[in-house]
């Protein structure tokens, strides 16, 4: 009964979202304000209509009611409730549900804003966020439908992939979803003035909140993957370069680009077609990554079932959203006046080249995505991309962004003076220098680029501290401080928060490549072994029960130096429902880097094979998204960002720059 | 932006998306990797036969002057099961030699499957630490290859041959070289 709820809730979704594209779009065409303004509740009820659908199928596998067949096809009542409950979006119905629901969500929130909006540019952005939501919803309930019954009812279920029953991946999904479908506001935004034809600094102010906050979710989603990935699939690697992770990083550079250009639109009015472009593209990307996991095009750990009429249909609409916007893009884009000259050293030339460098190097990673489909289109060879081609890229193209970042912050709109800013940052320099020396002198691992990319993070993360400085005069006036401090805009503080965690993840990536040891070893009970300082004694191995698998527990103790640092208790379990086995690394982080063992197989006679590290500095990795998602989140939280606070509404009327037209 | 360049990312879009749609069509699937063994010998091996009363086996036994399958198979292997009855129908109504290779599984429950199911194959051979399966580049069970009466591989059919793969796949390789 609950299951047919969804199933008639859905339905009246996807009429209510072909209303919401036809009614708002026929409002302004005659000029009635009133059927524009039919777009808010219109979209109110979509939400309200995916929500109850949602919930219907979270119900059924909360209670787990095996008369559905998605049900039954990924739970099983022994799965604890959390799991239970991330099951429903860890399979292809349930992920385009949380697609749909998100979706919706989204265009309520602009709804929500209200006034902050010009009606008809709302009604716009409402309409063409309501035809995303018609497409997904169509390919739900005609190709993907999550409330089918099954009749007899089995007993129980299948249950839902181990490696996915893990409370990283629980709330992986969501977060990059959340990013992901931001986006679409982005793009709905873009598409609306591509439409009306003007695109004015107003418009990057409207544009920015919701970017920044897609771009704080993707964040979070990929850092939250990649920490998954760190702890169990058991051999301490973090980013792999698979076609899905790469489908995720790719609108994260996209989104990154756009957050920097929409600031030269919002204070330069310059750079505008750019950035529409760059809206398109980042939610465009977006799509395509749905499209790769779906489709199975391409092979990768994430992909789900593999069903061509999925693939068509998911192809066909890339191709009008994707091929549509991109036409109304060529078409519209000379209307778009350029305006706003700026000198080579300005703080808009910084930006400039951040875009350039970003969406060059998501292009690079797209070609090495797509590139053995492609080949294999056109000759039938098989070839794989690999980690080096990626990490070369990276190398080439982040090296010089993350030197130019140093200065961007501390050059001056219009023109800028290279001089101040190298004056300002030349203890950066000197102490990014000693590094380099320092570490070459060291002579560690991979030597010089060891030593580049830990300069590179030092140059990056004191030259924020020096233009922080610059601008609190924290050394010249420590007392003042805290009141100097106070003055400077959120925004900024969130910058320098997000550039500071940039610095964070190179370095963690830096020292953690160079100087991870790592040994194979075949351990007896009471065998000791010696990792960098850290001696690792296997003190105990026993099974274990779950409430869904049993495991072979051992228990490690660590000593440096005869003290106890840790005990460490990695897990070796095997999944009933289905029968699977997933390694659970006993890790503990230290300050300088993180103890991490896997127990393997027994070979019998009591001996096991047993991987033991030590990663130096591996948590920056995750110290550093930290700080990037916090400094996104200082940044929304800035007056400024928010529309409809009296301020930017002032503002507002002060400039005839409306998109009213 | 008023130049060319304005159409440049509407045309990446079309061209990339021609490529998803060609590699979609078919029954491709990216799990496969093609065999580089198409248009070569047959590598050389010499296995013990399943049952200890039979000769061992051999790439001599290959080069017979009729096309010959060879099917890697193993007892604990369910989609070995699945194809079974399209072996039978090879065998028995084709009239096409098949030799069996067990992959990674012992001799007694290699047998009692085939006692079960039918034995479709000619000769039947053991492979019990996969070193053999390796040298064909076999990448799971069951695969199956045709052999031309040289020797020659000629065709690698990738997981079971059910549905329509035998009608559309396997037959039309094997009408090429009757």
């Amino acid at each position: 009964m609950i299951a047919e709820l969804g199933h008639f809730s859905l339905i009246a979704a996807l009429v209510l979202s072909l209303m919401g594209l036809v009614v708002p779009s026929v409002g302004i065409r005659r000029g009635d304000t009133r059927l524009m303004a039919l777009a808010d509740p219109i979209v109110f009820s979509q939400f309200l209509l995916v929500s109850v659908a949602f919930g219907a199928l979270t119900y059924a596998y909360i209670t787990s009611d095996f008369s559905v067949l998605n049900v039954v096809a990924n739970s099983h009542t022994a799965k604890p409730m959390l799991y239970k409950i991330s099951g429903v979006w860890g399979n292809h119905e349930g992920s385009l549900m949380l697609w749909a629901l998100i979706l919706s969500l989204f265009a309520a929130a602009v709804a929500f804003r209200g006034t902050a909006l010009p009606l008809r540019f709302r009604a716009r952005v409402l309409s063409v966020q309501s035809a995303l939501l018609l497409g997904f919803l169509l390919f739900i309930i005609f190709t993907s439908n999550p409330f089918l019954r099954l009749d007899p009812a089995p007993l129980e279920g299948n249950g839902l992939n181990p490696l996915l029953q893990d409370p990283g991946l629980a709330f992986h999904p969501p977060m990059l979803y959340v990013g992901y479908v931001g986006l679409s506001v982005v793009f709905s935004f873009a598409v609306a003035a591509l439409i009306e034809g003007e695109v004015t600094p107003l418009w990057a102010r409207w544009v920015r909140p919701w970017t920044l906050a897609a771009w704080v979710f993707l964040t979070a989603g990929i850092a939250l993957g990649s920490w998954w990935a760190y702890y169990e699939l058991g051999w301490g690697g973090w980013w792999f370069w698979d076609p899905v992770e790469n489908a995720s990083f790719m609108p994260w550079l996209a989104a990154g680009a756009l957050l920097h250009s929409s600031i030269v639109v919002e204070k330069r009015d310059a750079l505008k077609s750019w950035t529409i472009l760059l809206a398109i593209v980042a939610f465009s990307l977006s799509l395509l990554g749905t499209f790769l996991v779906r489709s199975g095009v391409l092979t990768s750990v994430h992909a789900f079932a593999v069903d061509p009429d999925r693939g068509v249909f998911i192809l066909a609409f890339l191709a009008l959203v994707v091929g549509g916007s991109l036409t109304l893009f060529a078409w519209r884009a000379p209307r778009l006046s350029p305006s706003g000259l700026f000198s080579l050293v300005s703080r808009e030339s910084a930006l400039v080249l951040n875009n350039i460098l970003l969406s060059t190097f998501a292009a690079v990673v797209l070609v090495g995505t797509l590139y053995p489909l492609a080949l294999e289109a056109v000759n039938g060879n098989q070839i794989t991309v690999g980690p080096p081609f990626f990490e070369y890229a990276t190398i080439v193209l982040m090296s010089p962004l993350v030197v130019a970042l140093g200065f961007g912050p501390l050059l001056a709109w219009k023109r800028g003076r290279i001089n101040r800013a190298l004056q300002i940052l030349l203890p950066a320099v000197i102490v990014s220098l000693v590094v380099f020396w320092a570490v070459i002198w060291e002579s560690a691992g991979g030597i010089m680029m060891t030593g580049f990319g830990a300069a590179l993070a030092i140059w990056l993360m004191a030259s924020v501290l020096l233009e922080i400085n610059d601008r609190t005069g924290f050394l010249k006036k420590p007392s003042r401080f805290l009141k100097r401090a106070r003055s400077v805009p959120r925004a900024t503080w969130g910058m320098s928060f997000a550039h500071f965690g940039l610095g964070i993840i190179i370095l963690g990536i830096t020292v953690s490549e160079a100087w991870t040891e790592e040994a194979l070893r075949l351990m007896k009970l009471g065998d000791s072994h010696r990792v960098g300082a850290y001696d690792f004694t296997l003190e105990k191995v026993a099974p274990h029960a779950g409430p869904n698998y049993t495991a072979v527990r051992a228990e490690f103790l660590v000593e440096k130096n005869g003290q106890f640092v840790a005990r460490l208790s990695p897990e070796d379990r095997v999944y009933a429902d289905p029968p699977m086995n997933t390694t659970e690394a006993g890790i503990y982080s230290l300050f300088v880097g993180d103890l991490y063992a896997v127990i393997g197989e027994s070979t019998g006679k009591g001996v096991w094979s047993v991987r033991l590290y030590f990663k130096p500095f591996i948590s920056g990795l995750w110290l550093g998204s930290a700080f990037m998602v916090v400094g996104g989140l200082i940044s929304l939280s800035d007056r400024r960002q928010r529309i409809g606070v009296p301020a930017g509404r002032r503002r507002r009327q002060a400039q005839p720059l409306t998109t009213e037209a | 932006m008023t130049g060319f360049g304005r159409y440049i990312p509407v045309l990446i879009v079309v061209v990339i998306l021609a490529v998803f749609f060609k590699m979609m069509g078919g029954d491709r699937n990216p799990k496969e990797i093609k065999s580089v063994l198409i248009g070569k010998p047959v590598p050389v091996f010499s296995l013990p036969a399943l049952t200890e009363d039979k000769p061992g086996i051999s790439e001599a036994d290959l080069k017979t002057g009729k096309p010959t399958l060879v099917n890697f198979f193993a007892s604990w292997c369910v989609p070995c099961r699945a194809e079974h009855e399209n072996l039978m129908r090879l065998a028995f109504e084709e009239g096409v030699p098949i030799i069996g290779i067990a992959y990674k599984n012992e001799a007694v429950k290699a047998q009692a499957f085939l006692d079960e199911l039918g034995n479709p194959f000619a000769k039947a051979a053991l492979d019990l630490n996969g070193r053999v399966s390796i040298d064909w580049g076999v990448t799971g069970v069951p695969e199956t290859f045709l052999i031309d009466g040289a020797g020659i591989i000629r065709y690698r059919h990738w997981g079971p041959i059910v549905g329509d793969s035998l009608e559309k796949r396997l037959m039309p390789q094997l009408e090429k070289l009757q």
